[in-house]
Formats: C-alpha cells, sequence, structure tokens
C-alpha cells in the first residue's frame, strides 16, 4: 500500500494530465459525424503510434553492444513507424475524396 | 536547459495532436487537421531523437534502419491499398502499434537491475502495458483475419466465455507472483508475453465478423492505453497524452458503434453474434420472387423517388462508382435518386461513406437512419444493394434473433424492394433475412457491380 502511495506521489503530475486528458479525449471527439468516423479511427490509430517514442529512448540508451535491445527495439520502431507513415497517409487518402467531392 | 526546450516542444506536439483530432472531427477542417497531428508526429520523433542523454552510445544507425524501412513500407502500403481494404488495414496498422508497446515492455523487463524491488509501480505499469500491447497485436491481426476472409466465423472455439476467463485469472496470478519473488524471473515474463498473446486471439475469434468495427475500435483504444502506459514508465508526456487521446476516442467510437446496434459492449464481448446461436431458422418452404433487369429497368425510370441501401456487398464487388452511373442516369430521366446509410453498413462506420465519396456521390445525397426511415414510405423503389443485416426486419419482431434491438433501415414500408445479392447464403451475422421472402420484395441475383451496369444499359434502352 506504502509503495502504491508512493508511486502516486512520484508520478502526480503525470496523473494529473493523464486525467485532465481522459475529459480533453472524450469532449474533443464527441460529436462527430457519421461520415467522419473512419478516417477519425484512421489518425486516432496512427496519433497511437507514439508509441515509437519509446522504443527510440529505449535504443538510444542501450550500449552499442546490447543486441538484445538492438534488436527488439529496430523491431519496435520498425512496426510502429509502419503504423505512423502508413496511419497518416491513409488517412489523407481517405479526406483527400471528402475534398475533391465538395466543389 | 535542453531539457526545458524538450518539454516545451513536446507541448506544442501534443497541442498540434489535440488540435489535430479536433479538427478531423468536422468534414472541412479534417485534412488539415490529419496533417497538423502528422507535424506534431514528426516533431516530437526528431526532439526525442535529439535530446542529449545521460549515458547511452544512441545507437543512431539502428533507429535510422527502423525509421526508413518502416516509412517504406507505410507509405507504399498506403498508397497502394484499395479503399474496399480500408478496414482491415486500420486493424492490421493498428496490431503493429500494439506490438510496439508489447516490445518496449519486454525490453523494460530484460533491463531491470538485479537486486531492485519488484513490487513497484513502475513494474506493475510494465506488466500492464505488456498485457495490453499482446491483446491489441494478436486480437487486431484476428479482426484483420476476419475482415480479409482467411478467417471464418465457423472456427468456434469450446466454451470462449470460459477459457478467456481462466486465461484471464491466470494472467493477473502469474504477474502478481512473479512480482512477489525477490528477483525477477525472466521465464515467467515470456510465459505471462504468450498467455496474453493467446487472450488476444481467444478474445477476438468468438466475436462474430459483423461486429468487427466495434471489435477494431476497442482494439485501437487498447493500442492507446499501451502507448500511454509506455509513456508513463519513461515519464514521456508526449506518449501519455498521445496514448490517452486514442483511448479516449476510441473508447467513444466504441460506445457510439454500440449504441448504433442498441447493444451494449459487454453483449458484444461476451455474447458474440455467432456464439448466441442462429435464433430461428426458415424452414425454406417460402420461395423468393426473381426480378429481371428488364422489368427492374423500367420500375426504376419511371419512378418518383428511389433510394438505394448500400452494404458490404457493393466493397465487395467495388461496385459504387456504378452505382453513381445508375444515379446519373436516373437523374436525367427526372427520378429522384438517394443513399441511406446505416451507422453500421459495411465493416466500419462510414464505410459505406467513404466508398460513395471515392465515387463523387454528393455529400447531401446521403440520409442517416432517421432521415431515410421517414423517407421509406413515400418511395416508389428501394434498391437494397449487397446488404443484409442492416435491413433485417427481424430485428423488430423477433426476440429470438441475435440482431433483436439493433434499428433497422425499414425498407419493407417502400413500395418495391428490389435486393441485389449474389446468392441466397444468409448476410454476415449468420441469421434468414425475411425481408427477401416478403410480397414486396424481388431478388436481382448476381455480382452487384455486372447486375447495376446491366440495369444502366437496360434505362437507356427502355
Amino acid at each position: 500500500m506504502e509503495l502504491l502511495l508512493n508511486f502516486i506521489s512520484e508520478n502526480l503530475t503525470m496523473l494529473y494530465i493523464l486525467v485532465f486528458i481522459i475529459f480533453l479525449g472524450t469532449e474533443v471527439i464527441s460529436n462527430v459525424p457519421t461520415v467522419l468516423h473512419t478516417p477519425l479511427m484512421s489518425g486516432a490509430n496512427a496519433i497511437s503510434g507514439v508509441v515509437i517514442i519509446g522504443a527510440i529512448i529505449l535504443i538510444r540508451q542501450a550500449s552499442a553492444d546490447d543486441y538484445p535491445i538492438l534488436i527488439l527495439g529496430f523491431f519496435g520502431i520498425l512496426l510502429a513507424m509502419i503504423n505512423v507513415a502508413g496511419g497518416f497517409a491513409v488517412t489523407n487518402r481517405m479526406l483527400e475524396m471528402f475534398k475533391k467531392k465538395k466543389k | 536547459m535542453e531539457g526545458t526546450t524538450t518539454n516545451l516542444i513536446y507541448l506544442i506536439c501534443i497541442s498540434l495532436f489535440i488540435i489535430g483530432l479536433k479538427k478531423l472531427s468536422h468534414p472541412d477542417s479534417a485534412r488539415t487537421g490529419n496533417l497538423l497531428a502528422a507535424a506534431g508526429m514528426i516533431g516530437a520523433i526528431i526532439v526525442t531523437l535529439l535530446t542529449p542523454l545521460e549515458s547511452g552510445a544512441n545507437n543512431y544507425g539502428w533507429i535510422a534502419g527502423g525509421m526508413v524501412v518502416g516509412t517504406a513500407i507505410g507509405l507504399t502500403v498506403a498508397r497502394k491499398i484499395k479503399m474496399t481494404a480500408m478496414p482491415e488495414m486500420v486493424s492490421l496498422f493498428n496490431g503493429l502499434g500494439g506490438a510496439c508497446a508489447m516490445l518496449i515492455s519486454i525490453v523494460e523487463f530484460y533491463n531491470h537491475p538485479a537486486g531492485e524491488p519488484l513490487l513497484s509501480g513502475q513494474m506493475i505499469t510494465t506488466f500492464f502495458a505488456l498485457f495490453v500491447g499482446s491483446i491489441s497485436f494478436t486480437g487486431s491481426l484476428v479482426a484483420y483475419g476476419k475482415l480479409d476472409g482467411f478467417l471464418r466465423d465457423s472456427l468456434v472455439l469450446p466454451a470462449p466465455k470460459l477459457i478467456n476467463m481462466v486465461l484471464l485469472l491466470v494472467i493477473i496470478a502469474l504477474s502478481a507472483y512473479t512480482l512477489m519473488q525477490p528477483q525477477l524471473n525472466f521465464t515467467y515474463v515470456i510465459v505471462i508475453l504468450g498467455l496474453s498473446l493467446i487472450y488476444g486471439i481467444t478474445f477476438v475469434t468468438p466475436i462474430g465478423g459483423g461486429d468487427m468495427p466495434v471489435v477494431i475500435s476497442l482494439l485501437n483504444s487498447f493500442t492507446g492505453i499501451g502507448a500511454a502506459l509506455a509513456g508513463l514508465i519513461y515519464g514521456n508526456q508526449v506518449m501519455l497524452v498521445g496514448g490517452i487521446l486514442v483511448g479516449a476516442s476510441g473508447t467513444i467510437l466504441t460506445i457510439l458503434m454500440c449504441q448504433a446496434m442498441n447493444r451494449s459492449l459487454i453483449n458484444v464481448i461476451i455474447g458474440g453474434f455467432s456464439a448466441s446461436g442462429g435464433g430461428t431458422a426458415q424452414s425454406g418452404d417460402e420461395v423468393v420472387k426473381e426480378a429481371t433487369y428488364a422489368d427492374t429497368a423500367i420500375m426504376l425510370k419511371y419512378a418518383q423517388k428511389v433510394i438505394v441501401v448500400p452494404g458490404y456487398g457493393m466493397a465487395v464487388a467495388q461496385a459504387q462508382h456504378t452505382v453513381h452511373d445508375l444515379e446519373k442516369t436516373l437523374e436525367e430521366e427526372g427520378v429522384g435518386f438517394k443513399y441511406a446509410i446505416h451507422p453500421v453498413a459495411g465493416r466500419m462506420p462510414g464505410h459505406m461513406n467513404v466508398l460513395l465519396a471515392e465515387a463523387d456521390v454528393p455529400y447531401p445525397k446521403l440520409l442517416d437512419l432517421d432521415d431515410a426511415n421517414k423517407e421509406f414510405a413515400s418511395t416508389d423503389v428501394v434498391l437494397v444493394i449487397g446488404a443484409n443485416d442492416v435491413v433485417n426486419p427481424a430485428a423488430k419482431t423477433d426476440t429470438a434473433s441475435p440482431i433483436y434491438g439493433m434499428p433497422i433501415l425499414d425498407v419493407e414500408q417502400a413500395k418495391n424492394v428490389i435486393v441485389l445479392k449474389r446468392s441466397m447464403n444468409p448476410g454476415y451475422a449468420g441469421i434468414q433475412n425475411q425481408l427477401f421472402f416478403g410480397e414486396r420484395t424481388r431478388m436481382l441475383f448476381g455480382d452487384a457491380k455486372s447486375s447495376l451496369s446491366k440495369l444502366v444499359e437496360e434505362v437507356n434502352n427502355a
């Protein structure tokens, strides 16, 4: 129990951010027309590729001969980068069609 | 000093994510929103690459390799993929993000210094990230397989609820046990990883293909939560905020989709369509009435008002452009032509909208569920193109039916209903549709695209 309290007090700012963002996230996203559900899901999916930041930090912190970490981190970056690049590109492609049609 | 600069730029990137998501939810600004979010992501990646670290060899070669190959694959796939295959693509991308969260937590366990206390908030968070990332990974792959068609719904696990419950309990118990030990036993971590990966499979497999939109949305929010947990491990705000934003948006979308089907999330997860049995099966005594192209063409040409109800069949046949051709041909004849879009038609919310937008169908011609239902009674012909469960009257009348309670498009109120369908096979939920045997219903069997082009031809000849 003490352990949990320690963890909370150490990360108090992060926990504040966490709770506020949950409210902000639901507020920002509600009221979306059905037309935009697929692009929105795809765009949000691309943003979830932000996990790549973790993989970058992890590789940078490793020493140059720590191959298990380097290899796991490499695949982490590779997979997350596909998610990021592909996700934004696909979303853009979907939204381009909406634009063309608006004329 | 450098730390402050980094954090300031992170703050700008976070703002770009939030503004981007906000703009993504309005049709006019959606494209800008996507580009802003992408700019935020590029900014966050560059800053993370440049910030000086206290220790470590940087290993930029490995990073560059992963990023270049990943970008090349991602962009190529995004450019080549057919619009109809979009839902499975999002699911696959989502799984890869989950896999990254999973890999990060494995490395965190691997890096855990011997002698440090195991039972800490940090380690508990890492276990959560491992679990959530793994489920998102394998679950998304199963969802991808189901949408792509190489995994069938007939693949049924014995007692899926029991298996899932037992797996979940074992994972929790083993994680707790591992944390209680004085030394980290990496074998346990591998076992928990394996069980979590299996859980992802057994979690999604029993859920019917008709519910896949809800599942993808749910798994999307899982990946977000995985990213946020990893952010908590590293004390990194961009990951935390980006992840939670996605977690919240995925959850809201999931709830919106469940509301559209008039079911609770628990109901979708525990009592999937295919798991709950077939409802009332039809005896097959009833006879469907087939339509001819010539008759249908004349019926369409002299109608006042025609409404098209598109479904997954239109996506499979790539018939959206042909539908638009029919729309233009009939409008020249003075026929009012509209589209009725059910919230869960296709395999993703908005799936039909995206396809019709690709075919240049004007925005105001698309009616949502409520507006469409007001119009059917005054409609001469309804063309159901490859839709099934969203027009099944059993959802209103048959309490034993697995889709009972889902709001449907009341097409049977129209004067004539023409159903374009490949065969009499039941729809994705695996249940028979009484509409096909209705008094005013005619069937037009065949591939939607070729049927429609024949119709366009006949209308021009008639």
